[in-house]
Protein backbone atom coordinates (compact mmCIF):
# COMPACT_ATOMS: atom_id res chain seq x y z
CA UNK A 1 0.00 0.00 0.00
CA UNK A 2 1.27 3.63 -0.87
CA UNK A 3 2.30 5.76 2.11
CA UNK A 4 -0.46 6.67 5.10
CA UNK A 5 -1.74 10.23 4.58
CA UNK A 6 -0.85 10.45 8.62
CA UNK A 7 2.30 9.08 10.13
CA UNK A 8 3.29 9.12 13.77
CA UNK A 9 6.85 8.12 14.61
CA UNK A 10 7.52 7.66 18.24
CA UNK A 11 6.19 11.01 19.30
CA UNK A 12 7.30 12.14 23.00
CA UNK A 13 5.76 14.96 24.66
CA UNK A 14 6.41 16.78 27.48
CA UNK A 15 3.77 19.25 29.90
CA UNK A 16 7.63 20.51 32.05
CA UNK A 17 8.57 17.53 33.63
CA UNK A 18 5.44 15.68 32.92
CA UNK A 19 5.87 13.04 30.33
CA UNK A 20 2.24 13.05 28.16
CA UNK A 21 3.62 11.09 25.33
CA UNK A 22 5.82 8.15 25.54
CA UNK A 23 6.53 7.02 22.12
CA UNK A 24 3.18 6.89 20.26
CA UNK A 25 2.69 5.46 16.92
CA UNK A 26 0.06 5.63 14.19
CA UNK A 27 -1.05 5.57 10.61
CA UNK A 28 -4.28 7.12 9.12
CA UNK A 29 -4.56 5.76 5.37
CA UNK A 30 -6.77 7.98 3.41
CA UNK A 31 -10.01 7.93 3.60
CA UNK A 32 -10.41 6.09 6.78
CA UNK A 33 -11.45 6.70 10.02
CA UNK A 34 -9.00 5.55 12.95
CA UNK A 35 -10.12 5.95 16.16
CA UNK A 36 -8.01 6.92 19.43
CA UNK A 37 -9.44 5.58 22.85
CA UNK A 38 -8.41 6.13 26.15
CA UNK A 39 -9.08 7.37 29.25
CA UNK A 40 -9.23 10.58 31.25
CA UNK A 41 -5.31 11.57 31.03
CA UNK A 42 -4.53 9.22 29.00
CA UNK A 43 -2.72 11.75 26.37
CA UNK A 44 -5.36 12.06 23.86
CA UNK A 45 -5.40 15.33 23.74
CA UNK A 46 -1.40 16.10 23.84
CA UNK A 47 -1.36 14.22 20.88
CA UNK A 48 -3.62 15.96 18.62
CA UNK A 49 -2.88 19.25 19.71
CA UNK A 50 1.13 17.93 18.61
CA UNK A 51 -0.12 16.57 15.41
CA UNK A 52 -1.91 19.89 14.87
CA UNK A 53 1.04 22.18 15.47
CA UNK A 54 -0.16 23.49 18.41
CA UNK A 55 2.30 21.75 20.68
CA UNK A 56 5.59 21.16 19.90
CA UNK A 57 7.21 17.29 20.22
CA UNK A 58 9.93 16.97 22.62
CA UNK A 59 10.92 13.46 20.32
CA UNK A 60 9.28 11.86 17.01
CA UNK A 61 8.17 12.50 13.40
CA UNK A 62 4.37 13.18 12.15
CA UNK A 63 4.34 12.86 8.60
CA UNK A 64 1.74 14.27 6.34
CA UNK A 65 1.54 12.32 2.85
CA UNK A 66 5.10 11.99 3.83
CA UNK A 67 6.43 15.33 4.31
CA UNK A 68 7.40 16.48 7.86
CA UNK A 69 4.91 18.16 9.31
CA UNK A 70 6.42 18.17 13.49
CA UNK A 71 7.16 21.82 15.50
CA UNK A 72 5.78 23.82 12.46
CA UNK A 73 3.23 26.60 12.47
CA UNK A 74 -0.05 25.43 12.72
CA UNK A 75 -1.08 27.59 10.28
CA UNK A 76 0.98 26.34 7.67
CA UNK A 77 -0.34 22.89 8.98
CA UNK A 78 -3.76 23.60 8.30
CA UNK A 79 -2.60 25.29 4.73
CA UNK A 80 -1.26 21.81 4.26
CA UNK A 81 -4.95 20.40 5.10
CA UNK A 82 -4.97 18.96 8.72
CA UNK A 83 -7.69 20.42 10.65
CA UNK A 84 -7.97 20.36 14.36
CA UNK A 85 -11.60 20.11 15.88
CA UNK A 86 -10.37 20.82 19.59
CA UNK A 87 -12.04 19.24 22.59
CA UNK A 88 -14.45 21.25 24.63
CA UNK A 89 -16.49 23.02 21.04
CA UNK A 90 -14.33 25.86 21.01
CA UNK A 91 -15.93 28.57 18.89
CA UNK A 92 -15.61 32.14 18.59
CA UNK A 93 -18.31 33.30 20.94
CA UNK A 94 -19.09 36.51 20.01
CA UNK A 95 -18.64 35.78 16.18
CA UNK A 96 -22.02 34.67 14.47
CA UNK A 97 -22.25 31.46 13.16
CA UNK A 98 -21.84 32.63 9.82
CA UNK A 99 -18.14 34.64 10.72
CA UNK A 100 -17.04 31.60 12.90
CA UNK A 101 -17.78 29.09 9.43
CA UNK A 102 -15.92 32.43 7.16
CA UNK A 103 -12.91 31.65 9.66
CA UNK A 104 -12.97 28.24 9.11
CA UNK A 105 -11.91 28.59 5.72
CA UNK A 106 -9.78 31.47 7.09
CA UNK A 107 -6.27 29.67 5.32
CA UNK A 108 -8.23 29.48 1.65
CA UNK A 109 -8.19 31.66 -1.21
CA UNK A 110 -10.04 29.58 -4.14
CA UNK A 111 -13.57 30.97 -4.58
CA UNK A 112 -15.15 27.78 -3.89
CA UNK A 113 -16.12 29.01 -0.12
CA UNK A 114 -19.35 29.46 -0.37
CA UNK A 115 -20.31 26.09 -2.29
CA UNK A 116 -18.64 24.42 0.70
CA UNK A 117 -21.08 26.23 2.73
CA UNK A 118 -23.84 25.08 0.83
CA UNK A 119 -22.55 21.86 1.47
CA UNK A 120 -22.02 21.95 4.53
CA UNK A 121 -25.55 23.31 5.66
CA UNK A 122 -26.84 19.98 4.08
CA UNK A 123 -25.18 18.11 6.89
CA UNK A 124 -25.94 20.71 9.76
CA UNK A 125 -29.35 22.36 8.62
CA UNK A 126 -29.41 23.65 12.40
CA UNK A 127 -26.56 26.05 11.44
CA UNK A 128 -28.30 27.64 8.55
CA UNK A 129 -31.24 28.55 10.43
CA UNK A 130 -28.64 30.16 12.73
CA UNK A 131 -26.27 32.08 10.63
CA UNK A 132 -26.69 35.42 12.34
CA UNK A 133 -27.08 34.08 16.23
CA UNK A 134 -23.61 34.94 18.50
CA UNK A 135 -21.96 31.45 18.88
CA UNK A 136 -22.02 31.20 22.39
CA UNK A 137 -26.11 31.69 22.39
CA UNK A 138 -26.31 28.56 20.47
CA UNK A 139 -26.49 25.05 22.24
CA UNK A 140 -23.51 22.47 23.14
CA UNK A 141 -24.73 20.36 20.70
CA UNK A 142 -25.25 23.15 18.17
CA UNK A 143 -21.82 24.33 19.29
CA UNK A 144 -20.34 21.11 18.62
CA UNK A 145 -21.58 20.72 15.14
CA UNK A 146 -20.56 24.63 14.98
CA UNK A 147 -17.12 23.40 15.49
CA UNK A 148 -17.17 20.40 13.13
CA UNK A 149 -18.69 22.48 10.27
CA UNK A 150 -16.09 25.05 10.59
CA UNK A 151 -13.18 22.62 10.14
CA UNK A 152 -14.91 21.15 7.17
CA UNK A 153 -15.27 24.95 5.93
CA UNK A 154 -10.84 24.72 5.29
CA UNK A 155 -11.61 21.80 2.89
CA UNK A 156 -9.28 18.98 5.00
CA UNK A 157 -7.00 16.11 3.63
CA UNK A 158 -8.15 15.15 6.91
CA UNK A 159 -9.82 15.78 10.18
CA UNK A 160 -8.73 15.47 13.41
CA UNK A 161 -11.57 15.28 15.74
CA UNK A 162 -11.20 15.76 19.96
CA UNK A 163 -14.04 13.77 21.73
CA UNK A 164 -16.65 15.20 20.01
CA UNK A 165 -19.23 13.55 21.99
CA UNK A 166 -17.95 14.73 25.62
CA UNK A 167 -20.94 16.68 27.39
CA UNK A 168 -23.36 16.34 25.12
CA UNK A 169 -26.87 14.12 25.49
CA UNK A 170 -27.21 11.00 24.27
CA UNK A 171 -29.55 12.03 21.56
CA UNK A 172 -26.69 14.73 20.70
CA UNK A 173 -24.05 12.31 20.98
CA UNK A 174 -26.32 9.73 18.47
CA UNK A 175 -26.91 12.86 16.06
CA UNK A 176 -23.27 13.94 16.20
CA UNK A 177 -21.97 10.08 15.08
CA UNK A 178 -24.32 10.05 12.08
CA UNK A 179 -22.92 12.98 10.36
CA UNK A 180 -19.59 11.68 11.35
CA UNK A 181 -20.22 8.56 9.29
CA UNK A 182 -22.23 10.72 6.46
CA UNK A 183 -18.80 12.48 6.09
CA UNK A 184 -17.30 9.19 6.06
CA UNK A 185 -19.40 7.42 3.61
CA UNK A 186 -20.60 10.43 1.50
CA UNK A 187 -17.42 12.74 1.06
CA UNK A 188 -14.66 9.91 1.96
CA UNK A 189 -12.78 12.56 4.56
CA UNK A 190 -10.03 11.02 6.86
CA UNK A 191 -10.44 11.37 9.96
CA UNK A 192 -8.65 10.75 13.11
CA UNK A 193 -11.46 10.54 16.37
CA UNK A 194 -10.02 10.66 19.90
CA UNK A 195 -12.95 9.33 22.12
CA UNK A 196 -13.71 8.05 25.74
CA UNK A 197 -16.86 7.12 24.17
CA UNK A 198 -15.26 4.00 22.76
CA UNK A 199 -18.66 1.98 21.28
CA UNK A 200 -19.56 4.60 19.27
CA UNK A 201 -16.12 5.55 17.75
CA UNK A 202 -15.63 1.92 17.12
CA UNK A 203 -18.76 1.32 15.20
CA UNK A 204 -17.72 4.51 12.71
CA UNK A 205 -13.51 3.90 12.96
CA UNK A 206 -12.08 1.34 10.15
CA UNK A 207 -9.05 1.02 13.02
CA UNK A 208 -8.45 1.92 16.58
CA UNK A 209 -5.77 2.08 18.86
CA UNK A 210 -5.88 2.31 22.57
CA UNK A 211 -3.86 4.49 24.20
CA UNK A 212 -2.80 4.29 27.99
CA UNK A 213 -0.37 6.69 30.18
CA UNK A 214 0.83 8.18 27.01
CA UNK A 215 1.33 4.86 25.11
CA UNK A 216 -0.45 2.71 22.66
CA UNK A 217 -1.44 -0.45 24.77
CA UNK A 218 -3.50 -2.16 21.80
CA UNK A 219 -4.40 -1.48 18.01
CA UNK A 220 -6.55 -3.37 15.78
CA UNK A 221 -9.09 -3.11 12.93
CA UNK A 222 -12.57 -2.00 14.49
CA UNK A 223 -14.02 -4.97 14.63
CA UNK A 224 -11.60 -6.78 16.60
CA UNK A 225 -11.20 -4.37 19.29
CA UNK A 226 -14.85 -4.08 19.92
CA UNK A 227 -14.90 -8.04 20.17
CA UNK A 228 -11.54 -7.57 22.35
CA UNK A 229 -12.58 -8.63 26.06
CA UNK A 230 -10.20 -5.83 27.88
CA UNK A 231 -12.13 -2.86 25.41
CA UNK A 232 -15.57 -4.57 25.96
CA UNK A 233 -14.99 -4.29 30.19
CA UNK A 234 -13.16 -1.12 30.31
CA UNK A 235 -14.22 1.19 27.36
CA UNK A 236 -17.75 -0.59 26.56
CA UNK A 237 -19.05 -0.81 29.77
CA UNK A 238 -19.37 -4.43 29.66
CA UNK A 239 -19.19 -6.00 32.91
CA UNK A 240 -17.79 -9.67 33.08
CA UNK A 241 -17.36 -11.87 36.18
CA UNK A 242 -13.59 -11.38 37.05
CA UNK A 243 -11.78 -11.42 40.52
CA UNK A 244 -10.50 -8.36 39.83
CA UNK A 245 -13.58 -7.16 38.70
CA UNK A 246 -14.55 -4.92 41.37
CA UNK A 247 -11.33 -3.10 40.91
CA UNK A 248 -11.59 -2.72 37.39
CA UNK A 249 -15.13 -1.37 37.82
CA UNK A 250 -13.88 1.50 40.25
CA UNK A 251 -11.75 2.30 37.71
CA UNK A 252 -14.39 2.75 35.14
CA UNK A 253 -16.15 5.05 37.38
CA UNK A 254 -13.08 7.55 37.27
CA UNK A 255 -13.83 8.28 33.35
CA UNK A 256 -15.62 11.14 32.57
CA UNK A 257 -19.01 9.35 31.25
CA UNK B 1 -23.43 79.22 25.60
CA UNK B 2 -21.52 77.89 28.06
CA UNK B 3 -22.25 74.63 28.34
CA UNK B 4 -21.88 74.19 24.89
CA UNK B 5 -18.28 74.91 24.67
CA UNK B 6 -17.91 72.60 28.14
CA UNK B 7 -19.52 69.80 26.47
CA UNK B 8 -17.66 70.31 23.28
CA UNK B 9 -13.78 69.95 25.03
CA UNK B 10 -14.99 67.53 27.14
CA UNK B 11 -15.84 65.68 24.21
CA UNK B 12 -12.64 66.77 22.28
CA UNK B 13 -10.50 65.61 25.32
CA UNK B 14 -12.63 62.32 25.96
CA UNK B 15 -11.78 61.50 22.36
CA UNK B 16 -8.18 61.61 22.67
CA UNK B 17 -8.74 59.42 25.99
CA UNK B 18 -11.20 57.22 24.41
CA UNK B 19 -8.53 56.62 21.51
CA UNK B 20 -5.73 55.84 23.94
CA UNK B 21 -8.29 53.39 25.94
CA UNK B 22 -9.02 51.41 22.46
CA UNK B 23 -4.76 50.86 22.16
CA UNK B 24 -5.23 49.58 26.23
CA UNK B 25 -8.68 47.11 24.93
CA UNK B 26 -6.83 46.19 21.54
CA UNK B 27 -3.58 44.67 22.82
CA UNK B 28 -5.56 43.79 26.49
CA UNK B 29 -8.37 41.72 24.38
CA UNK B 30 -5.85 39.73 21.84
CA UNK B 31 -2.34 38.81 23.99
CA UNK B 32 -4.01 39.40 27.60
CA UNK B 33 -1.13 41.83 28.42
CA UNK B 34 -1.75 45.58 29.30
CA UNK B 35 0.15 47.91 27.35
CA UNK B 36 1.13 50.90 30.12
CA UNK B 37 3.55 52.50 28.03
CA UNK B 38 0.31 53.33 25.81
CA UNK B 39 0.13 57.19 26.75
CA UNK B 40 3.47 56.92 26.14
CA UNK B 41 3.41 55.69 22.78
CA UNK B 42 0.56 58.58 22.11
CA UNK B 43 3.35 61.01 23.46
CA UNK B 44 5.83 59.75 21.07
CA UNK B 45 3.41 60.16 17.93
CA UNK B 46 2.64 63.40 18.69
CA UNK B 47 6.56 64.48 18.82
CA UNK B 48 7.05 62.44 15.75
CA UNK B 49 4.05 64.66 13.59
CA UNK B 50 5.79 67.39 15.10
CA UNK B 51 9.54 66.86 14.29
CA UNK B 52 8.14 65.96 10.83
CA UNK B 53 6.13 69.12 10.49
CA UNK B 54 6.91 71.93 12.60
CA UNK B 55 8.18 75.28 10.88
CA UNK B 56 11.54 74.66 13.09
CA UNK B 57 11.85 71.09 12.68
CA UNK B 58 12.12 69.51 9.00
CA UNK B 59 8.73 71.82 8.37
CA UNK B 60 7.03 68.68 5.96
CA UNK B 61 3.60 69.66 4.81
CA UNK B 62 0.82 68.77 7.95
CA UNK B 63 -0.68 65.66 6.09
CA UNK B 64 2.81 64.22 5.38
CA UNK B 65 3.97 64.62 8.74
CA UNK B 66 1.02 62.67 10.23
CA UNK B 67 1.26 59.85 7.89
CA UNK B 68 4.92 59.58 8.37
CA UNK B 69 4.03 59.53 12.67
CA UNK B 70 1.18 57.14 12.36
CA UNK B 71 3.19 55.21 10.32
CA UNK B 72 6.26 55.02 12.93
CA UNK B 73 4.09 54.51 15.33
CA UNK B 74 2.41 51.36 13.99
CA UNK B 75 5.84 50.36 13.00
CA UNK B 76 7.15 50.39 16.57
CA UNK B 77 4.10 49.02 18.25
CA UNK B 78 4.62 45.85 15.87
CA UNK B 79 8.03 46.25 16.62
CA UNK B 80 8.01 46.03 20.39
CA UNK B 81 5.40 43.29 19.77
CA UNK B 82 7.66 40.75 17.70
CA UNK B 83 10.71 41.89 19.47
CA UNK B 84 9.65 42.04 22.99
CA UNK B 85 6.25 41.05 24.10
CA UNK B 86 5.87 37.76 22.03
CA UNK B 87 8.99 36.41 24.24
CA UNK B 88 6.82 37.04 27.84
CA UNK B 89 3.56 35.35 26.38
CA UNK B 90 2.85 33.03 28.47
CA UNK B 91 4.57 34.56 31.21
CA UNK B 92 2.51 36.15 34.71
CA UNK B 93 0.58 38.85 33.53
CA UNK B 94 3.04 41.27 36.03
CA UNK B 95 6.55 40.56 33.66
CA UNK B 96 4.78 42.07 30.52
CA UNK B 97 3.31 44.72 33.52
CA UNK B 98 6.38 45.85 34.61
CA UNK B 99 8.49 45.69 31.23
CA UNK B 100 5.75 48.27 29.59
CA UNK B 101 5.98 50.44 32.56
CA UNK B 102 9.53 50.55 31.93
CA UNK B 103 9.17 50.64 28.01
CA UNK B 104 7.42 54.06 29.37
CA UNK B 105 9.90 55.45 31.04
CA UNK B 106 12.42 55.00 27.97
CA UNK B 107 9.97 56.75 25.71
CA UNK B 108 9.74 59.52 27.92
CA UNK B 109 13.39 59.87 28.57
CA UNK B 110 14.06 59.72 24.37
CA UNK B 111 11.36 61.95 23.99
CA UNK B 112 13.21 64.55 26.34
CA UNK B 113 16.46 64.30 24.98
CA UNK B 114 15.19 64.72 21.19
CA UNK B 115 12.48 67.48 22.09
CA UNK B 116 13.68 68.65 25.44
CA UNK B 117 10.88 69.20 28.09
CA UNK B 118 9.18 72.27 27.25
CA UNK B 119 5.46 72.15 25.75
CA UNK B 120 5.24 72.32 22.29
CA UNK B 121 2.46 72.87 19.95
CA UNK B 122 1.92 70.54 16.53
CA UNK B 123 1.39 73.89 13.58
CA UNK B 124 -1.69 72.38 11.87
CA UNK B 125 -4.45 74.46 9.66
CA UNK B 126 -7.02 74.44 12.32
CA UNK B 127 -4.79 75.99 15.52
CA UNK B 128 -6.56 78.86 16.87
CA UNK B 129 -9.36 79.04 14.25
CA UNK B 130 -12.93 79.51 15.46
CA UNK B 131 -16.54 78.17 14.25
CA UNK B 132 -19.50 80.22 15.39
CA UNK B 133 -22.50 77.63 16.23
CA UNK B 134 -25.68 80.25 17.00
CA UNK B 135 -24.23 82.30 19.44
CA UNK B 136 -21.62 80.17 20.79
CA UNK B 137 -17.86 80.50 19.97
CA UNK B 138 -16.14 76.89 19.07
CA UNK B 139 -13.16 76.13 18.71
CA UNK B 140 -12.47 74.56 15.47
CA UNK B 141 -9.36 72.73 16.69
CA UNK B 142 -11.95 71.09 19.29
CA UNK B 143 -14.57 70.23 16.59
CA UNK B 144 -11.94 68.75 14.35
CA UNK B 145 -10.69 66.31 16.84
CA UNK B 146 -14.66 64.91 17.59
CA UNK B 147 -14.56 64.36 13.50
CA UNK B 148 -11.66 62.44 13.19
CA UNK B 149 -12.54 60.38 15.94
CA UNK B 150 -15.79 59.72 14.46
CA UNK B 151 -14.50 59.29 11.68
CA UNK B 152 -11.51 56.90 12.66
CA UNK B 153 -14.56 55.20 14.91
CA UNK B 154 -16.37 53.92 11.84
CA UNK B 155 -13.40 52.73 10.17
CA UNK B 156 -12.04 50.90 12.66
CA UNK B 157 -15.73 49.69 12.70
CA UNK B 158 -15.59 48.59 9.17
CA UNK B 159 -12.27 47.39 9.56
CA UNK B 160 -13.34 44.66 12.34
CA UNK B 161 -16.71 43.63 11.14
CA UNK B 162 -16.36 43.55 7.18
CA UNK B 163 -12.61 42.78 6.32
CA UNK B 164 -11.41 38.82 6.93
CA UNK B 165 -8.68 40.16 9.25
CA UNK B 166 -10.77 42.33 11.36
CA UNK B 167 -12.86 39.32 11.90
CA UNK B 168 -9.57 36.92 12.22
CA UNK B 169 -7.96 39.81 14.69
CA UNK B 170 -11.83 39.30 17.17
CA UNK B 171 -11.32 35.61 16.51
CA UNK B 172 -8.27 34.92 17.83
CA UNK B 173 -8.94 38.07 21.27
CA UNK B 174 -12.52 35.51 21.69
CA UNK B 175 -10.65 31.83 21.86
CA UNK B 176 -7.08 31.56 20.74
CA UNK B 177 -6.60 27.69 20.43
CA UNK B 178 -9.74 27.93 18.07
CA UNK B 179 -7.83 30.29 15.93
CA UNK B 180 -4.88 28.26 15.92
CA UNK B 181 -7.09 25.23 15.14
CA UNK B 182 -8.25 27.05 12.32
CA UNK B 183 -4.93 28.40 10.27
CA UNK B 184 -5.35 32.01 11.83
CA UNK B 185 -1.81 33.23 11.92
CA UNK B 186 -2.02 33.86 15.93
CA UNK B 187 1.15 35.23 16.26
CA UNK B 188 1.40 37.56 13.07
CA UNK B 189 -2.34 38.68 14.25
CA UNK B 190 -0.57 40.09 17.65
CA UNK B 191 1.88 42.01 16.00
CA UNK B 192 -0.80 43.41 14.18
CA UNK B 193 -2.82 44.47 16.99
CA UNK B 194 -0.16 46.02 18.27
CA UNK B 195 0.78 47.77 15.46
CA UNK B 196 -2.96 49.16 15.07
CA UNK B 197 -2.70 50.25 18.57
CA UNK B 198 0.59 52.58 17.62
CA UNK B 199 -1.31 53.60 15.12
CA UNK B 200 -4.28 55.14 17.36
CA UNK B 201 -1.85 56.41 19.30
CA UNK B 202 -0.18 58.34 17.09
CA UNK B 203 -3.71 59.54 16.02
CA UNK B 204 -4.75 60.74 19.52
CA UNK B 205 -1.45 62.25 19.91
CA UNK B 206 -1.66 64.29 16.84
CA UNK B 207 -5.25 65.46 17.86
CA UNK B 208 -3.98 66.17 21.46
CA UNK B 209 -0.89 68.39 20.50
CA UNK B 210 -2.98 70.00 17.61
CA UNK B 211 -5.89 71.33 20.08
CA UNK B 212 -2.86 72.42 23.20
CA UNK B 213 0.88 71.40 23.67
CA UNK B 214 2.93 68.39 24.44
CA UNK B 215 5.75 67.40 26.63
CA UNK B 216 7.33 64.39 27.82
CA UNK B 217 5.82 64.14 30.61
CA UNK B 218 2.29 63.99 28.63
CA UNK B 219 2.25 60.18 28.51
CA UNK B 220 0.71 60.18 31.89
CA UNK B 221 -2.52 60.88 30.45
CA UNK B 222 -2.17 57.12 29.82
CA UNK B 223 -3.32 56.77 33.17
CA UNK B 224 -6.56 58.57 32.77
CA UNK B 225 -7.11 56.83 29.64
CA UNK B 226 -6.85 53.52 31.93
CA UNK B 227 -9.48 54.72 34.07
CA UNK B 228 -11.72 55.06 31.23
CA UNK B 229 -10.80 52.10 29.70
CA UNK B 230 -11.77 50.62 33.32
CA UNK B 231 -15.17 52.48 33.22
CA UNK B 232 -15.87 51.17 29.33
CA UNK B 233 -15.53 47.55 30.67
CA UNK B 234 -11.76 46.56 29.97
CA UNK B 235 -12.36 43.98 26.90
CA UNK B 236 -14.69 46.21 24.82
CA UNK B 237 -14.17 47.90 22.00
CA UNK B 238 -16.61 50.39 22.03
CA UNK B 239 -16.68 50.84 25.76
CA UNK B 240 -12.98 52.18 25.54
CA UNK B 241 -14.02 54.99 23.56
CA UNK B 242 -17.34 55.69 25.70
CA UNK B 243 -15.20 55.57 28.99
CA UNK B 244 -13.26 58.15 27.57
CA UNK B 245 -15.76 60.67 25.91
CA UNK B 246 -17.45 59.82 29.66
CA UNK B 247 -14.01 60.83 31.05
CA UNK B 248 -13.77 63.37 28.95
CA UNK B 249 -17.19 65.09 30.00
CA UNK B 250 -16.51 64.97 33.05
CA UNK B 251 -13.60 66.72 33.96
CA UNK B 252 -14.68 70.52 32.58
CA UNK B 253 -18.04 70.11 34.64
CA UNK B 254 -15.89 69.01 37.67
CA UNK B 255 -13.24 71.79 37.46
CA UNK B 256 -16.31 74.37 36.99
CA UNK B 257 -18.46 73.39 39.55
CA UNK B 258 -16.35 71.31 42.31
CA UNK B 259 -14.14 73.11 44.65
CA UNK B 260 -10.21 73.79 43.10
CA UNK B 261 -8.68 70.91 43.88
CA UNK B 262 -11.11 67.86 43.79
CA UNK B 263 -11.58 67.84 39.77
CA UNK B 264 -8.82 65.50 39.10
CA UNK B 265 -10.00 62.60 41.42
CA UNK B 266 -13.39 63.00 39.68
CA UNK B 267 -12.55 60.66 36.90
CA UNK B 268 -10.92 57.86 39.43
CA UNK B 269 -13.78 58.40 41.84
CA UNK B 270 -16.15 57.19 38.77
CA UNK B 271 -13.74 54.43 38.15
CA UNK B 272 -14.16 53.17 41.58
CA UNK B 273 -17.92 53.34 41.60
CA UNK B 274 -18.12 51.57 38.26
CA UNK B 275 -15.71 49.08 39.38
CA UNK B 276 -18.24 48.68 42.97
CA UNK B 277 -21.12 48.78 40.94
CA UNK B 278 -20.47 46.97 37.81
CA UNK B 279 -17.18 45.31 38.42
CA UNK B 280 -17.15 43.88 34.47
CA UNK B 281 -17.62 47.52 33.50
CA UNK B 282 -20.46 49.17 31.91
CA UNK B 283 -20.02 47.72 28.61
CA UNK B 284 -18.98 44.33 29.62
CA UNK B 285 -19.86 41.69 26.88
CA UNK B 286 -19.56 38.64 29.51
CA UNK B 287 -19.60 35.88 27.96
CA UNK B 288 -20.26 32.14 29.69
CA UNK B 289 -19.18 29.48 28.17
CA UNK B 290 -22.13 26.86 27.67
CA UNK B 291 -21.47 23.26 29.33
N1 LIG C 1 -1.46 22.10 30.35
C1 LIG C 1 -0.98 21.04 31.01
N2 LIG C 1 -0.01 21.19 31.93
C2 LIG C 1 0.51 20.11 32.60
N3 LIG C 1 0.10 18.86 32.40
C3 LIG C 1 -0.86 18.63 31.49
C4 LIG C 1 -1.45 19.72 30.75
N4 LIG C 1 -2.38 19.19 29.91
C5 LIG C 1 -2.37 17.88 30.13
N5 LIG C 1 -1.46 17.52 31.07
C6 LIG C 1 -1.17 16.17 31.55
O1 LIG C 1 -0.79 15.37 30.44
C7 LIG C 1 -1.42 14.11 30.50
C8 LIG C 1 -2.24 13.88 29.25
O2 LIG C 1 -3.31 14.82 29.20
P1 LIG C 1 -4.31 14.91 27.97
O3 LIG C 1 -3.55 14.81 26.72
O4 LIG C 1 -5.16 16.11 28.16
O5 LIG C 1 -5.17 13.59 28.18
P2 LIG C 1 -6.59 13.20 27.60
O6 LIG C 1 -6.95 14.14 26.50
O7 LIG C 1 -6.40 11.80 27.14
O8 LIG C 1 -7.56 13.27 28.73
C9 LIG C 1 -2.24 14.11 31.78
O9 LIG C 1 -1.48 13.46 32.77
C10 LIG C 1 -2.42 15.54 32.12
O10 LIG C 1 -2.47 15.71 33.50
MG1 LIG D 1 -8.59 15.26 26.25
Amino acid sequence: MSVPLLEVRNLECFYGPVMALRGVSLDVPEGKTVAVLGGNGAGKTTLLRTVSGIMDPEKGEVLLSGVPIAGIEPDRIVRSGLVHVPEGREVFPLLSVEENLEMGAYTRRDGGVSEDAAAVFDYFPVLRERLRQPAGTLSGGEQQMLAIARALMARPRIMLLDEPSLGLSPVMVRDIFAIIRRLKEERGVTMLLVEQNATMALDVADFGYVLENGQIALDGPAERLKRNADIREFYLGARTVSPRGDRRWKRRKTWRS
Amino acid sequence: MEILQLIVSGLANGSVYGLIALGFVLIYKATEQVNFAQGDMMMLGAFIALGLGNDSQLGAPFWLACAGAILAMAAIGWTLERAVLRHLFGQPQIAAMMLTIALGFLLRFVAGAIWGHDPLALENPVAGKTLRLGGTVLGLDEVATIAVTVLLTGLLYLFFRRTRLGVAMQASSQNQLAAYCMGIPVRRVHGLIWALAGATAAVAGILFASKGSIDPGTGFLGIKAFAAAVIGGFGSLPGALAGGLIVGLIEPFASRYLATGYAPIVPYAVMLLVLVVRPHGIFAQVHAKKV
